[in-house]
């Protein structure tokens, strides 16, 4: 694809979650809880009233109907402000420092004064029906490969409530997300090409990740929006893999350029949305589609002129028709079916027939069926017909979800502007000169330049450089590091490695702390133990923290044999294996050299096996 | 919650540093201006800045819609474009009436019923008219017809007995006019006095309500909508009493209905805050139902005359006892003149006994002292210990199982209709408004 041509337009969003002791306007820890809840809430949102203009009370008991919310809280872990039952307590000024670090890492202007606003969300994610947010800084850029890319806004706000399930009579959250300190990111819509905004998000999440902020699945979220020239303006969210990414744009851009192509060649044959609905019943009556069969009503409605393209493709395995059905699943339908793809799914071509016959279609036409109970069947049909008419639009403004295999799927119609007012429960917070300029004075240093210096300062490799600086260790290293002469590469290796294939295994090394990792690294360092016994021993220590180590150490039998029970030892192995020195002489020793290791694995020095070994070999050819 | 929010206009001002800065750069509130730092410029509307901040700083609302607060040291600001200070509200446009419908009035006295939002500045208006209260609340309109006034626009805190004597008088007046429910919209700080006065002061044949919200009428969580779609069925209802309607839990699904002399606020903030005390509510509203405690006696629609008596004494004085309590306190009362003291007792009715000096004084001055517990659930009783005692002996009035609020509310009326002090002791011991009951449940504690 020729981006440059197509006049591709891409910018990003980024949430981050930041790691703060207590939320954001309350002291409940930021930690989702797996638990049974305690107490379920039920309530209702409606939409207030500027949102609303003239009173259209079917459109309004319609919005009302669709807002009905349940909330799981906890007695202990969650409070009555994220339930919309106290005000908020005060900002979270820990946030406010975290969002200063990150404002001026990307080299933003901080505001003089933060103000709380509260910016309406009626979808129930937010118990209050708005998510409250703050601007902490503007006018940021990042210089990328690909140039020079604005950073316009950092944001703080808060997260919303985790989604459990959604029927057709409610949505039920979970209040433990809800009120979890975010950072939000957005660049300026200027990127030309997929590689730049991947490198974006790359060095703004390094950014992130060298600040108190949370890691793991679901702690960063990336929204990117799309548009070429001719299409329209698309949020993508939740763009979990960077590596889809280059697929995620050109699938987009793929689907942009059919709906373009669709709009001029409904245009062409003069097409047009058919209002009325029909009733299905009487052609399906003996039909052997499980589906249709079951169903308490069939409806359809006749788009003239659309036949054929219905069923085209406008990204890898997903046709318009998908499109459409995805309109129609906002009304509560598991789907449509549509004439370009039938006869199929138990309806036969005799039914087809028929029901072109009587609708009296021609080929160009094209039929939508819905099968569900009256009233969810007319509502979904209402939907097709909106997105049918929009279709001589070409493409739309929405926001879509990213797929796992780099599709889209329609979420929801892009939100006009933010509706946003004073959040009057918290008063504004003024960012001191003073504050912003430590900061700027301590600010972390960035993952890339940080690797570099401990390859340099502890002759570090590449690799392991990279993993002490990518699994957030290098504090730890560099912690412990100062009080050993121990050598850097195994301290770095058993913090890179050791510890967390341990922790795989299972055992709690949320015991190990630097203390004890000290502790442990003495030993090794006074010739206690050998290197090779640091992971046992440290998995006796996550089992009984409160111990004294090397008495641990003694009692699990993972000391250091003094010389002369090695050289026992090890004479005796030379003994039982006196033939084969004899046959071999001193290339008995790699095998030998085996046996003893195997023998004395973890309770002596490798050197100083490797030198009786030898000697004792010596003295058995010397007799 | 959010009280504040609709005296806006009042409380907010640049102050001496930034206003002298905007006049001069000649710029105000509506515009939409640049302001130019060294290293930043901005661009937005001017908002009005709330008078409690810091001077030396203006607040512009951008264009992602955020507001900013700007230190305008060293800045210079440019007019981009002249503004209006926004226009609120809507035509007034005239709502049908119809004849099969019940003829509700609703009464505002202060809090926001509704309000309305203007997305261009973020400012937050009260919206008093029929017309608005109906556009945030359209399923009124299949309830009743509506007359709807605002009365007075002020804070529940600021709540005053002579704001009693107006409110009663105009809900007496839309009774005589044929209003066939009534629904008094209030802040909740002290709609419990609300209650409590207004059950003395009116006997009434048709429902009068009063409601309020916990969490202001702007947001869309808001629990104004429920209390105020269940009052208005209340008010249609056959309990011709002055009640108090708002949410019985923390959902959006039910109200209860609470005798006005019997209810108290009893959380800072939760939805459910209002609770019947010493009593059980009297019924549950749930969508269309209105299930009536049939343990309950009440008066109904229509059983009495409308009767109003709104004559009420305002020097009663309410004192809380406390360790360390002095004299001093009766003292001042009495030297002040009032008529009527109102105290808040430790456990049955007790102050410490070197206070009954002050209360004979108090006697002898006929000043009516009636005496109420802190424990809010129970009932005075003084004969159960010696200060007890000296305090009967001294001629204190018991306030039985009153709550402290509703006893001082009453005090004040009683004190308006008489002033003899054996009769002022015969009205307070005698149930006039349900506010009195003869025996003790096991059933009503903390629920
Ligand atoms: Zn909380």
């Amino acid at each position: 694809m020729d981006f440059d041509k197509l006049g591709l337009k891409m910018g990003l969003e980024i949430h981050q979650q930041l790691n703060t002791m207590h939320k954001l306007f309350c002291p409940c820890k930021t930690e989702l809880i797996d638990k049974d809840y305690d107490n379920i809430i039920k309530r209702n949102l409606r939409p207030t009233q500027s949102e609303l203009g003239e009173i259209d009370r079917a459109a309004y008991a319609e919005s009302i109907q669709k807002l009905n919310f349940k909330y799981e809280s906890y007695n202990s872990e969650t409070c009555l402000v994220e339930c919309d039952d106290e005000p908020p307590y005060s900002l979270n000024e820990e946030a406010l420092e975290i969002s200063i670090i990150i404002g001026e890492l990307l080299n933003m202007h901080i505001v003089d004064e933060f103000h709380t606003m509260r910016k309406q969300v009626i979808d129930g994610s937010n118990t209050g029906g708005f998510q409250r947010t703050g601007l902490v800084a503007t006018n940021g850029h990042l210089d990328t490969p690909y140039g020079k890319v604005i950073i316009e806004s950092l944001g703080l706000e808060e997260d919303a409530c985790r989604r459990i399930e959604t029927t057709d009579d409610f949505t039920e959250f979970r209040l433990d997300r809800l009120g979890i300190p975010l950072a939000e990111i957005t660049t300026d819509p200027s990127m030309h090409h997929p590689e730049q905004v991947r490198e974006v998000a790359y060095m703004i999440g390094q950014i992130l990740r060298s600040t108190n902020v949370k890691r793991g699945l679901g702690t960063i979220r990336q929204d990117v929006n799309i548009s070429i020239e001719k299409g329209a303006r698309v949020e993508i969210k939740g763009v979990q893999n960077l590596d889809l990414f280059n697929k995620i744009v050109e699938n987009e851009i793929q689907r942009q350029l059919t709906l373009i192509e669709i709009k001029d060649e409904l245009k062409s044959r003069n097409a047009k949305v058919i209002e009325e609905i029909y009733d299905l019943d009487e052609i399906f009556e003996n039909t052997e589609s499980k589906i249709l069969s079951s169903a308490e009503s069939i409806k359809g409605i006749v788009l003239k002129g659309f036949g054929g393209l219905i069923g085209k493709e406008v990204q890898k395995g997903r046709r318009f028709g998908t499109e459409i059905a995805s309109y129609a699943k906002k009304r509560g339908v598991s789907g449509i079916f549509h004439t370009d793809e039938l006869p199929a799914y138990g309806i036969s071509s005799n039914e087809v027939e028929k029901l072109k016959k009587s609708l009296n279609l021609d080929e160009n036409d094209a039929i939508i069926i819905v099968a569900h109970n009256e009233k969810i069947a007319i509502s979904a049909l209402e939907e097709v017909k909106k997105r049918a008419n929009l279709a001589f639009k070409g493409v739309l403004e929405e926001t879509r979800k990213a797929l796992e295999d780099g599709n889209t799927e329609y979420m929801r119609p892009l939100p006009t502007a933010n509706r946003m007012y004073l959040e009057t429960d918290i008063p504004s917070f003024k960012i001191e000169k003073k504050l912003v300029k430590s900061i700027k004075d301590n600010l972390p240093e960035l993952p890339d330049v940080k690797k570099e210096r401990i390859i340099n300062e502890y002759k570090l490799s590449e690799d392991l450089a990279n993993q002490i600086v990518k699994k957030g260790i290098c504090d730890d290293f560099e912690c412990i590091i100062p009080s050993l002469k121990l050598d850097s590469i195994t301290i770095a290796s058993v913090l890179a490695y050791d510890i967390p294939e341990i922790k795989r295994e299972g055992h709690n090394t949320y015991n190990l702390d630097n203390n004890k990792l000290i502790s442990i690294f003495s030993l090794v360092e006074n010739g206690k133990i050998s290197k090779d016994a640091i992971s046992n021993l440290m998995i006796k220590v996550c089992e009984s923290p409160n111990s004294n180590i090397e008495k641990i150490a003694e009692d699990n039998n993972l000391t250091l044999l003094s010389e002369d029970k090695v050289i026992e030892i090890i004479s005796e192995i030379v003994k039982n294996n006196a033939k084969m020195i004899e046959e071999r002489k001193m290339s008995a020793m790699g095998p030998l050299m085996g046996m003893s290791m195997k023998k004395l694995k973890g309770k002596a020095d490798g050197s100083l096996v490797n030198k009786v070994v030898k000697d004792e070999i010596q003295k058995q050819l010397n007799t | 919650m959010d009280k504040r929010k609709y005296l806006i206009g009042d409380l907010m001002s640049y102050k001496k540093i930034s206003k002298y800065f905007l006049d001069n750069s000649n710029v105000s509130v509506g515009d939409t201006i640049t302001i130019t730092k060294t290293d930043i410029e901005y661009k937005g509307i001017l908002l009005d800045r709330n008078d409690n901040s810091e001077d030396g700083y203006i607040v512009l609302k951008l264009d992602s819609g955020y507001n900013i607060g700007i230190n305008i040291e060293n800045s210079e600001v440019n007019l981009v474009e002249k503004g209006n200070k926004p226009k609120i509200g809507y035509d007034n446009k005239q709502i049908a009436k119809s004849d099969k419908k019940e003829n509700i009035s609703i009464i505002s006295t202060g809090g926001t019923v509704s309000s309305i939002i203007d997305y261009k500045t973020g400012a937050v208006h009260p919206a008093f008219t029929a017309e608005d209260l109906l556009k945030a609340n359209p399923e009124l309109l299949d309830l009743a017809n509506y007359e709807v006034k605002a009365l007075y626009n002020i804070l529940s805190e600021n709540m005053k007995p002579e704001y009693w004597v107006e409110a009663s008088k105009s809900i007496a007046d839309d009774i005589s006019s044929g209003s066939d429910g009534v629904v008094v919209a209030h802040g909740t700080d002290t709609l419990h006095y609300t209650s409590a006065a207004l059950s003395f002061m009116l006997e009434t044949p048709v429902p009068i309500v009063i409601t309020g919200a916990q969490r202001s009428s702007d947001r869309p969580s808001t629990d104004a909508s429920l209390n105020l779609i269940n009052s208005v069925k209340v008010a249609k209802s056959n309990i011709g009493e002055v009640v108090v309607c708002m949410h019985e839990t923390l959902d959006d699904s039910s109200c209860l209905v609470h005798q006005g002399t019997k209810v108290r606020k009893m959380h800072t903030s939760r939805r459910d805050t209002f609770r019947s005390i010493n009593t059980e509510p009297i019924a549950t509203v749930k969508n269309d139902n209105i299930i009536i405690n049939s343990d309950y006696s009440y008066f109904k629609r229509g059983k009495r005359d409308l009767r109003l008596n709104n004559d009420i004494e305002y020097k009663v004085g309410y004192i809380k006892s406390f360790p360390g309590i002095t004299n001093e306190l009766i003292d001042y009362h009495i030297d002040k003149g009032y008529k009527g003291i109102l105290i808040e007792g430790t456990g049955l009715g007790h102050i410490p006994d070197y206070i009954v000096d002050s209360i004979k004084r108090a006697k002898e001055e006929n000043i009516a002292i009636v005496m109420s517990s802190q424990c809010l659930y129970g009932r005075v009783n003084m004969n159960v210990y010696s200060t007890g005692r000296k305090l009967v002996d001294a001629d204190i009035i018991s306030g039985e199982d009153m709550t402290p609020e509703t006893a001082y509310v009453k005090l004040c009326w009683v004190l308006g209709q008489s002033n003899q002090i054996n009769e002022v002791k015969e009205l307070m011991n005698k149930n006039i408004a349900g506010e009195i009951s003869s025996k003790s449940s096991v059933k009503n504690f903390l629920n």
